[in-house]
């Protein structure tokens, strides 16, 4: 192996095609690779018949280009692109199911607010709250939660996307054979 | 006029110029085979065991330049069928395979022989497939071997149905062009790189070549060769880079790595560039990383951008069609001439002399290989299996011609020498074939004889019998004390008895003074033949850098 640094978390955004199979193929690569995955995020993207993943992966700079490259590799996946340099829109959806008392209910409720996070569900002994941000924001919300006991939560995995007019995939379209290519330095 | 899907596999194998097959029908695959009778244009070989199949297909490709294509049935077939697989993925192997499957309303119900073989093969295949819809055969056999040709190729396997093959009827379209944007295919390389490249290359006082399989794969050789003459930069090869610069070329420095020549790899650790060449810098060439070439800067030149800078740093990555990466480099390379640098090679040559055989009175592997190579003057192809016969073929056998030596290198699949033999004489049917084979491996697969021999290939069978599984026989007296567990044969069988009850030739050969006469005899005899040599059974496999080590702790050939 190259060199070694530390380790970091990198944002990868992939174009894939929408066919059975592709998640299981990204995923077995990810695995018989040894590669770290912390989140991933599959939807459909703006193009019909294509998907946008949205990788969070664990590693140095070394290992994260291997993924893109390896990535890059499954002929299904159309680009790969890490933009955890560039300035990125990052979001997670988070419902968090925690305990209520009549005592607590409005505290909770306080901090709710003050995240401008959502009260969905209200029972008599919990609240289910819906919070949207990036990961910081939604572990300072957990956090601040916890005391109250937290039953149940979930996490979406972060969606990303590069600001301004570009798509931050390097051709931005799904035309073929002609581009997209990693030139073995990395990706951009 | 509209097609059964087992047709249109059949028009589609002749529209991309699969001539030949090697299979074994069952149940689901049967109504392909339905079909088959009616293409007499795709000669179908049957084997005796899919695992043959996929070897074959892989020593069709190897020797041709064509894709192979192999065909089995569902559950056990194409299960048989992972291990050649495996193999042609790890040595970038052009392969199609066809496997059938059970009938669509039966997938995932744990129908009769169902086995989930795109699942099975997905880390394995370049890509796979499973066919749902007849209306998707011929783009799907379109992109399988257009996916397996071209790029780093590999085996592509596409799962049909039964059916699918056989239900409803269409129109037979052949594509125009493939449906895969996900893939591309790596051309020229940018001209900084090619600049800078060239720069260091000029600069180098001690620079080395290392040819891959690469360099064949991209009918590269010839201008590889140009490259190394005019700037005299001595080439060594990797297992599968063997046959792309002539043995006799006085720049071929022949084999490196763990059991290269020794001169080979001390010179890579005075080396100040090395130059890799459709060659991915596997384990068993460089040994511990870290301590590999450490005087060197590196070029790497290969069409798979996930091999650059994935075990060496590099100095200068391109990714690129080796054919024309070199076609842009070969102009920007200034003549030289590095007298220093292959005098010094050929003292470490003189002073480590790995390429010559001791004498002896007892009947040497080596020996046998050396007289072969003498006598077939480095014409035909030579196929091995793996362990020590192979690396003693890769030591003494020579080359004149590209792609004729076919051997598994990277999974290291014993076995493969009796297949792909067969794949590869009838794929280059003026060509005599020497399978060279351990009795270890030739018993994996020595049921396909009767391929052969159906076959009417001309495949002289060369057994280095010593009567073990000798590599594994040699790491346990090395690194096991001696515990030599499971490596030894009590009850081997007579090799020539087998040969006659296949209707062939056997010849067994004990004395140094009959080798000679009996590689003649089998040379001269039409068809397969099978020369058992019995072998000096203790014989050690030298040089031997242990794994995860490096040149420093090379054993050579102890004084007898």
């Amino acid at each position: 192996m190259v060199q070694t640094k530390t380790t970091e978390l990198h944002t990868l955004i992939a174009l894939v095609e929408d066919k059975p199979g592709v998640l299981t193929r990204v995923a077995s690569m990810f695995r018989r690779r040894g590669f770290n995955i912390v989140s991933l995020a599959v939807g459909n993207s703006e193009q019909p018949g294509l998907s946008r993943m949205t990788f969070v992966v664990d590693g140095d700079d070394y290992t994260v280009g291997q993924v893109a490259k390896q990535l890059d590799k499954l002929i299904d996946v159309i680009e790969v692109s890490d933009i955890t340099n560039e300035r990125i829109l990052a979001r997670e959806l988070a419902l968090i199911k925690v305990k209520t008392t009549q005592v607590t209910r409005g505290e909770i409720i306080q901090i709710v607010n003050l995240f401008r996070a959502n009260i969905i569900d209200v029972s008599g002994e919990s609240m289910v709250i819906e919070i949207t941000g990036e990961e910081d924001k939604i572990n300072a919300l957990n956090d601040l939660l916890a005391p109250f006991g937290i039953i149940e939560m979930l996490r979406s995995g972060l969606v990303a996307m590069v600001r301004g007019k570009t798509n931050g995939l390097a051709n931005g379209n799904a035309d073929g054979n002609a581009g997209g290519q990693v030139n073995g330095k990395g990706h951009s | 006029m509209e097609l059964t899907g087992a047709e249109i596999v059949c028009e589609s194998l002749l529209k991309e110029g699969a001539d030949v097959v090697f299979g074994l029908p069952g149940g689901a695959v049967l109504p392909l085979y339905g079909a088959l009778s009616s293409y007499p244009g795709i000669r179908h070989i049957l084997v005796r065991h899919e695992q043959a199949a996929a070897m074959a297909a892989d020593g069709y490709a190897r020797a041709t330049g064509k894709v192979g294509v192999c065909i089995a049935t569902s559950g056990p077939g194409a299960t048989n069928l992972v291990t050649g697989i495996a193999s042609a993925q790890m040595d970038s192997v052009a392969m199609v395979a066809i496997t059938g499957q059970v009938p669509r309303p039966s997938i995932g119900t744990d129908a009769f022989q169902e086995t989930d073989v795109t699942g099975v093969t997905l880390p394995i295949t370049k890509h796979n497939m499973l066919v749902m819809d007849v209306k998707d055969v011929a783009q799907a056999i379109h992109d399988a071997f257009h996916i397996a040709r071209t790029g780093r190729p590999g085996p592509v396997l596409v799962d049909i149905p039964r059916d699918v093959l056989l239900g409803e009827k269409t129109e037979f379209i052949w594509p125009t062009e493939t449906k895969l944007p996900g893939y591309k295919i790596p051309g020229a390389a940018p001209e900084d790189q090619v600049a800078a490249a060239a720069e260091l290359i000029n600069k180098a006082e001690r620079p080395i070549i290392m040819s891959g399989h690469g360099v064949l794969i991209s009918h590269a050789y010839g201008l590889m060769t140009e490259i190394a003459e005019k700037a005299q930069i001595p080439v060594i090869t990797t297992l599968l880079g063997i046959s792309s610069i002539p043995s006799d070329h006085e720049l071929n420095l022949g084999m490196s790595g763990m059991h290269g020549m020794a001169y080979n790899n001390l010179a890579i650790d005075e080396s100040d560039l090395i130059i890799g060449l459709g060659m991915r810098f596997d384990d068993r060439v460089t040994g511990r990383i870290s301590a590999f070439a450490p005087n060197a800067k590196f070029i790497h030149v290969d069409i798979d951008a996930s091999e650059v800078d994935k075990n060496i740093q590099t100095t200068v990555g391109m990714v690129g069609d080796l054919k024309a990466v070199l076609g842009q480099l070969l102009p920007k390379i200034e003549a030289n001439q590095h007298i220093d640098w292959l005098r010094r090679i050929m003292e470490l040559k003189a002073q480590h002399p790995s390429h010559l055989v001791r004498e002896s009175d007892e009947l040497l592997p080596q020996f046998v290989l050396q007289r072969l190579t003498e006598i077939t003057q480095g014409r035909g192809i030579v196929v091995t299996g793996v362990g020590m016969h192979q690396m003693w073929a890769a030591q003494h056998c020579k080359f004149t011609e590209p792609n004729t030596f076919i051997t598994s290198g990277g999974l290291g699949t014993m076995g493969f020498e009796v297949p792909a033999a067969l794949g590869a004489q009838v794929g280059r049917p003026d060509t005599t074939v020497w399978s060279v084979a351990g009795d270890g491996g030739f018993q994996m697969t020595m049921c396909d004889i009767a391929t052969a021999v159906e076959s009417h290939a001309d495949i002289k069978f060369a057994i280095l019998n010593n009567n073990s599984l000798g590599l594994v026989h040699q790491l346990q007296e090395l690194f096991f004390d001696k515990d030599y567990v499971a490596s030894e044969y009590s009850a081997n069988p007579d090799f020539v008895k087998i040969a006659e009850a296949y209707g062939i030739r056997g010849i067994r050969v004990t004395k140094k003074e009959e080798v000679a006469d009996a590689v003649r005899q089998a040379m001269e005899t039409a068809g397969p033949v099978i020369v058992d040599f019995i072998v000096k059974e203790d014989e050690g496999l030298y040089p031997f850098i242990p794994s995860g080590q490096s040149v420093k702790e090379m054993l050579e050939e102890p004084a007898p």
